[in-house]
């Protein structure tokens, strides 16, 4: 105890200042990342930097950022969605179909499987039960459904649907201005508000919450509710996007989701997650998976291995990073 | 009868009566019609889930978070490997399922190699490998329409007396599966690992080496059962492990291994195992569509979990 006390007093103010700064760095580390692959794009490619080049690159980001925020959520109380590629392909196949032909029965289906992600927090939770698994199951649920809703690709996007995604704003393409606008608005509710805090102390230390009153049941319902709600989005945005629809449209994106949330800063135990670098962090997935890869002459093989190796890279520096923090 | 209750205590009688209910009610639909086959046909398939279910089963019990995701990738690469290896040529079955075998290994000591360098948790560590893994088979294994040796594929699929001579084989390594986790200071210290690991650590377990071993272990599981995989299908194939993600766990689940680490059941692998291939069977039986199996698959599997149960971790 004195010895610590004394530890911290005898910091010079240099030290403390390399920790501010390695701090800092760490918090930054998901727009270094996205800067870097950026600067490799234009290096690469300088007339991919332009409101056309973006709007074609980071064509598919916003369904990638919703269903990454999805899953930080989930994250964010220490659970993790291994469904939520799969949900986002039911998603797209109720968008195209019943979303179109008949808006009230398909709105009534997706505010369903919102329900039915909350009722699964909630047998999470009452039953102790691994999310991982729990999860698995369910991924063989959307998929049959997915496929029950639509045996073959096609289907069409609802016509308000397609008029949102292709919208193009004057001078800053649509899907920066959506991917900020994701970012802010996840941001503002999840950790500026009181109940933000509460959910996400209920991923950081579960015992001192309950102790203090509040319901655990309560917060694993509300954010296995969020995830959906971002699920159904990133598969409406997804289909208004591709225009049609197919069973298997977003499997991969659970992989996708949660390598984005570890990008973006998160933490895998402890509520730690960040809306802002997970956004940052599904934008630095889809551009360096596809346009970098592309510039860079390599071929859509490796493309896979591109999110597995800027995962590892961004880790190894954040180990580095925090290694300095003590 | 203290025979009945001595067995209902034990988590894996459920994951065997599950599998015989199962099969029960495939041949009172079918009249009784193919009931050996069935068992036979769900013998040589169960094989595949057990062999990586009892990796898998030593990776969780290593304790909270620890789980290998990447699986699927490993038997796609391994099952391409032994291929290539063994070019067709009886002469080099032994030295492709070695080869198998090696990059499973390698395989997995990396993932170890990543959770440790980067501290980072297991998931998330054998998630990234996966992707690296997953590429590298693309690009690897692309086109490769190379059958396997006949020796190997006959191998595979011999029968003695009904019963496949493979899941003779894999009941044996179970065995010794069990003995090693419960009766040999490698196991003891997996367990102790997973129960507390602080304590284990104290009480002098080489922590390091057990995690590394245990991943290892589950890696060059996953490479044989590549091969194996590759030899009863005629061949290899990117996605021949796919459906393995969700086998491997869910049978460590069912079979009564503890998520939250520290225990573990060998006899509930096989059980589960052959429950969720009977399931499978049992709804082809009824010819149900594609949509509505895999919705059933993943129903059932979410029940089973639900009924079974976590338990509270023990800290």
């Amino acid at each position: 105890m004195t010895a610590a006390s004394l530890d911290t007093t005898a910091r010079s103010s240099a030290e403390r200042g390399a920790l501010a700064r390695a701090r800092l760095l760490r918090g930054l580390l998901p727009a270094l990342s996205l800067a870097l692959v950026l600067l490799a794009i234009a290096w690469l490619n300088p007339r991919a930097i332009s409101y056309f080049g973006f709007s074609l690159m980071l064509n598919l980001a916003i369904p990638i950022a919703l269903a990454t925020i999805a899953q930080m959520f989930v994250i964010a109380g220490n659970e993790l969605d291994l469904s939520i590629g799969t949900f986002v392909g039911f998603v797209g196949c109720v968008t195209a179909t019943w979303l179109k032909d008949a808006p009230l029965i398909g709105v009534a289906i997706l505010l369903g499987s919102i329900g039915i992600y909350a009722l699964l927090g909630a047998l999470i939770h009452l039953r102790n039960l691994p999310s991982i698994v729990v999860t698995l199951g369910m991924s063989f649920v959307w998929q049959g459904l997915a496929i029950l809703v639509l045996p073959k690709p096609g289907g069409k996007a609802p016509d308000w649907l397609l008029a949102i995604m292709s919208f193009k704003p004057p001078f800053i393409p649509f899907p920066i201005i959506a991917a900020l606008l994701i970012g802010l608005v996840v941001h503002f509710g999840l950790m500026r508000t009181s109940y933000g805090v509460i959910l996400r102390g209920s991923g950081g230390n579960p015992a001192a919450l309950k102790r203090a009153g509040w319901s655990l049941l309560k917060t694993k319902i509300v954010l296995f509710a969020l995830a959906g709600l971002f699920g159904v989005l990133s598969g409406m945005a997804l289909i208004g996007i591709t225009t049609s629809a197919d069973a298997n449209i977003g499997n991969g994106y659970t992989l996708l989701a949660i390598a984005g949330v570890i990008l973006g800063g998160g933490e895998f135990v402890g509520g730690r997650v960040s809306p802002i670098g997970a956004v940052i962090g599904a934008l630095t997935l889809a551009l360096a998976a596809s346009p970098l890869l592309t510039f860079m002459h390599i071929p859509p093989d490796w493309q896979v291995a591109a999110n597995g190796a800027i995962l590892i890279i961004v880790l190894a520096a954040r180990v580095l990073i925090s290694r300095r923090e003590r | 009868m203290i025979l009945v209750k001595s067995l209902a205590g034990k988590p894996w009688v459920w994951s065997f009566l599950g599998a015989l209910v199962v099969w029960l009610a495939t041949i009172a639909f079918t009249g009784g019609y193919g009931a050996g086959g069935m068992v036979t046909a769900a013998l040589s398939l169960a094989v595949f889930t057990v062999i990586v279910g009892v990796g898998q089963m030593f990776v969780i019990t290593l304790g909270p978070g620890n789980v290998d995701l990447s699986l699927p990738a490993n038997i796609g690469l391994a099952s391409a490997v032994a291929m290539k290896v063994m070019a067709g040529s009886d002469s080099m079955i032994v030295v492709g399922l070695l080869a198998a075998l090696a990059c499973g290994a390698a395989i997995g000591a990396v993932n170890y190699l990543l959770i440790w360098a980067l501290r980072i948790p297991p998931i998330i560590a054998t998630l990234s490998a996966s992707f690296i893994i997953q590429s590298i088979d693309i690009s690897y294994g692309r086109g490769l329409q190379i059958k396997p040796p006949p020796g190997f594929a006959d191998f595979t699929n011999w029968q003695i007396l009904g019963i496949p001579v493979l899941a003779i084989l894999t009941v044996l390594f179970t065995i010794g599966a069990a003995i090693a986790l419960q009766r040999m200071i490698y196991g003891r210290s997996v367990l102790a690992i997973g129960q507390n690991i602080r304590a284990a650590w104290l009480a002098g377990v080489n922590v390091g080496r057990i995690r590394f071993l245990t991943y290892t272990l589950s890696g060059a599981l996953g490479g044989i059962d590549g091969a194996l995989l590759a030899g009863y299908f005629r061949g290899a194939n990117v996605d021949i492990g796919n459906e393995y993600l969700l086998a491997s766990i869910a049978v460590v689940v069912i079979g009564g291994t503890s998520v939250a680490g520290g225990k573990a059941n060998v006899p509930g692998v096989w059980g589960a195992a052959l429950f969720l291939v009977l399931l499978l069977t049992m709804l082809n039986t009824f010819g149900v569509s594609a949509g509505v199996r895999l919705l059933l698959t993943g129903l059932i599997i979410v029940g089973v979990i639900t009924a079974a149960g976590g338990e509270k971790a023990v800290r």
